[in-house]
């Protein structure tokens, strides 16, 4: 066994035995906790709801750490050594907004209405067909995104580790399958939280002595413009056409498609984050939850973009001269490996290399082992549940006891540990598959997001408009990505601009299929027959009764949280305009 | 999520408890048995394991104690 493990012989890090107690202590207690939840996981609310008795603490946190995977963690790190601090507006203005929004205006009717899930939501607000599009989409795109993050995790395991491929795969994911099918969503949270923690006591030291070795944030700004360019270090100054800044975007990219839409839509109709906000105990709970999401998520950007900006600054070979970091597509060519490149991506790991000794290392390895079980997790559980109560139960087998959804929850999640593996190793034989599959997923969350929005906010809007505007908008994104990819030229007609990148690709394909979508609601509406308002209690703002905070303490008020939130947010733009 | 079972920040103590435990002693190994100079990391003088880690084990105590599970009598 211990020879498979380090079938591979080249790595970024060597653990020490402390370094690899660590870890194994990790999968240990995450093993213990699934065994011991097992005997609270008795009832369907208990499997796929968590009782719904989570604290606004313990539900914030999940919520935000089932975002927080370790690819997320050095994905993001990368791209802050790419384009400067520009990735900040991934945490920032990519995911502050939206959050609030869910928290005060979204999250009464997801909880007023007591659904399970979000394509739940869409049942009862548009009906069987929309719940179906939604569902099956979602569940089906949910286990290959599973899947494709698992390769990653294994692939980054080999870089770093030097651990066998195949180990990393089948140890990671036999470890979920049991905590998850053991314990539920109480289970998957509970790592979550534990998770959350790892990763902050892992991470934080890394900007500390980084920002120890250059001197303070002034002194590092001063080796980047050096290093690279100024432009690395404003956030807003640098948008106002694409060619001034790094990651060839502008500032409408980034409020309109990546601000209004593309987060939007993630944060707020995602089931893998909402079904965390929905296991919270009451409706205040469940508003605090994503307050206190946002509050931590503005701080991640310290322990993520950070790491990757002191990179530029600080990462010399032993020469003493500076490192460039390399495209993943140059750094795995043989040209590459014999040269002894390294990727973006690495610049997390080559960071925690460079302070951390044995034992934080081993923490730091733990966090992002932990990043990527949590992820996978996420994603499982909202497959479960979403296979469960919106596939199964609705168009399967209607009417059978609690404890037969029960036993299907978890057998559902054993089978979408298996077909994770499955496209783990789709991928593996051919890594393109990866970026297809990142892009069907962007397919679903626009259009998801102008449907519910429309289905909250405006009751008029009727089944007939959710369910087509639903399937237009998905099916314009799917038409534009297909466009662009058959024929790179389009991307000035979808971007509004030759000078345009894949990422601004991305916030302008979902602006477009958003609207369209919203259109197509709005003109199918306006040709058939409205719901009654007594139809509609509980799930539209005007015909739902959502309860009152004026009689709450000031600071007992998740409005009150939301300002401060949103104060802060406006002067850390501010800062780092 | 204290009442009818243990809280999952009783787990996040023994985490931090054992990981802190860990971490602090293998910098105070360090400090008795210093590497060789090329084996070190950035900043090695300031001996980041010793302090992180026990910093890691008091905030690990405090939660394990905090909220170690209570036996009803009753």
């Amino acid at each position: 066994m211990f020879a498979f493990v380090l079938a591979e012989p080249s790595r970024l890090v060597h653990l020490a035995p402390v370094d690899v107690v660590i870890i194994a202590f990790y999968f240990a207690l995450v093993l213990a906790i699934g065994f011991y939840l097992k005997r609270r996981a008795g009832t369907g609310e208990d499997f796929f709801m968590a009782g719904r008795e989570m604290t606004a603490w313990i539900a914030g946190l999940a919520f935000l750490s089932a975002n927080l995977g370790a690819l997320e963690l050095m994905g993001w790190a990368g791209s802050a050594y790419q384009y400067g601090i520009l990735a900040t507006h991934w945490y920032w203005i990519g995911a502050i907004p939206a959050m609030l929004f869910l928290a005060l205006v979204m999250m009464p009717f997801y909880y007023i209405s007591k659904t399970h899930s979000v394509p739940g939501y869409l049942k009862l607000r548009f009906g069987e067909p929309s719940r179906a599009l939604s569902a099956i989409s979602f569940a089906f795109m949910t286990v290959l995104m599973s899947g494709v993050n698992m390769y990653a995790m294994a692939k980054v395991m080999q870089i770093v580790l030097g651990w066998n491929i195949h180990f990393s795969i089948w140890v990671a994911s036999i470890t979920v399958a049991i905590y998850v099918a053991l314990g539920g969503l109480r289970s998957a949270i509970f790592n979550e939280v534990l998770q959350f923690v790892l990763i902050w006591a892992g991470a934080l030291l890394i900007p500390i002595m980084g920002l120890i070795e250059t001197g303070g944030w002034t002194n590092l700004k001063a080796q980047i413009a050096h290093n690279a360019s100024a432009e690395y270090t404003h956030l807003w100054s640098t948008l106002g056409s694409y060619q001034n800044n790094p990651m060839g975007i502008n500032w409408i990219g980034i409020v309109f498609g990546l601000c209004c839409v593309i987060s939007a839509g993630y944060w707020t109709t995602d089931f893998l984050v909402v079904q965390r906000v929905l296991s919270a105990k009451d409706l205040r709970a469940a508003k605090m939850a994503p307050i206190i999401g946002a509050a931590f998520k503005m701080a991640v950007p310290f322990i993520v973009i950070l790491p990757g900006l002191l990179g530029l600054a600080v990462l010399r070979d032993h020469s003493g001269a500076l490192i460039k970091l390399v495209p993943e597509s140059v750094a795995t060519t043989p040209s590459g490996i014999a040269a002894g490149l390294h990727s973006y991506n690495d610049v997390l790991p080559l960071m925690l290399a460079r302070y951390c000794g044995p034992g934080l290392l081993g923490l730091g390895m733990t966090a992002l082992i932990a990043g990527f079980m949590s992820g996978m997790a996420g994603n499982v559980t909202a497959f479960s549940t979403v296979w469960t109560y919106d596939i199964y139960r609705a168009l399967i087998k209607k009417d059978a006891a609690d404890h037969h959804y029960v036993n299907m929850g978890r057998y559902s999640t054993v089978v979408g540990v298996i077909v994770s593996i499955g496209t783990a190793y789709l991928v593996m034989r051919s890594a393109s598959i990866m970026d297809y599959v990142q892009a069907l997923f962007s397919f679903f969350i626009a259009p998801l997001f102008g449907t519910i929005i429309l289905g909250m906010l405006w009751k008029r809007a009727t089944d007939a408009g959710g369910f087509w505007g639903l399937l237009t908008g998905t099916a314009s994104s799917i038409a534009m990505w297909f466009w662009v990819y058959r024929d790179p030229s389009a991307l000035r007609y979808v971007a509004l601009s030759p000078h345009a990148k894949a990422l601004a690709e991305d916030m302008y394909r979902a602006l477009w299929s958003c609207l369209i979508c919203v259109i197509v609601t709005v003109v199918v509406t306006f040709m058939t027959k409205p719901r009654t308002d007594a139809q509609l209690v509980g799930l539209v703002y005007g015909a739902t009764d959502i309860p009152h905070e004026a009689d709450m303490p000031l600071y007992q008020r998740p409005a009150f949280w939301a300002a401060i939130v949103a104060v802060v947010f406006v002067i850390l733009n501010i800062i780092f305009w | 999520m204290h009442e009818g079972g243990i809280s999952i920040w009783f787990f996040v103590g023994i985490c931090l408890l054992v990981v802190g435990a860990l971490i602090c002693g293998a910098g105070v190994y360090q400090l008795v048995s210093p590497p060789p100079v090329d084996q070190r990391v950035v900043l090695y003088n300031l001996h980041a394991p010793v302090w992180w880690g026990a910093l890691l084990l008091v905030l690990g105590i405090f939660y394990t104690v905090h909220f170690r599970p209570v036996h009803k009598t009753e």
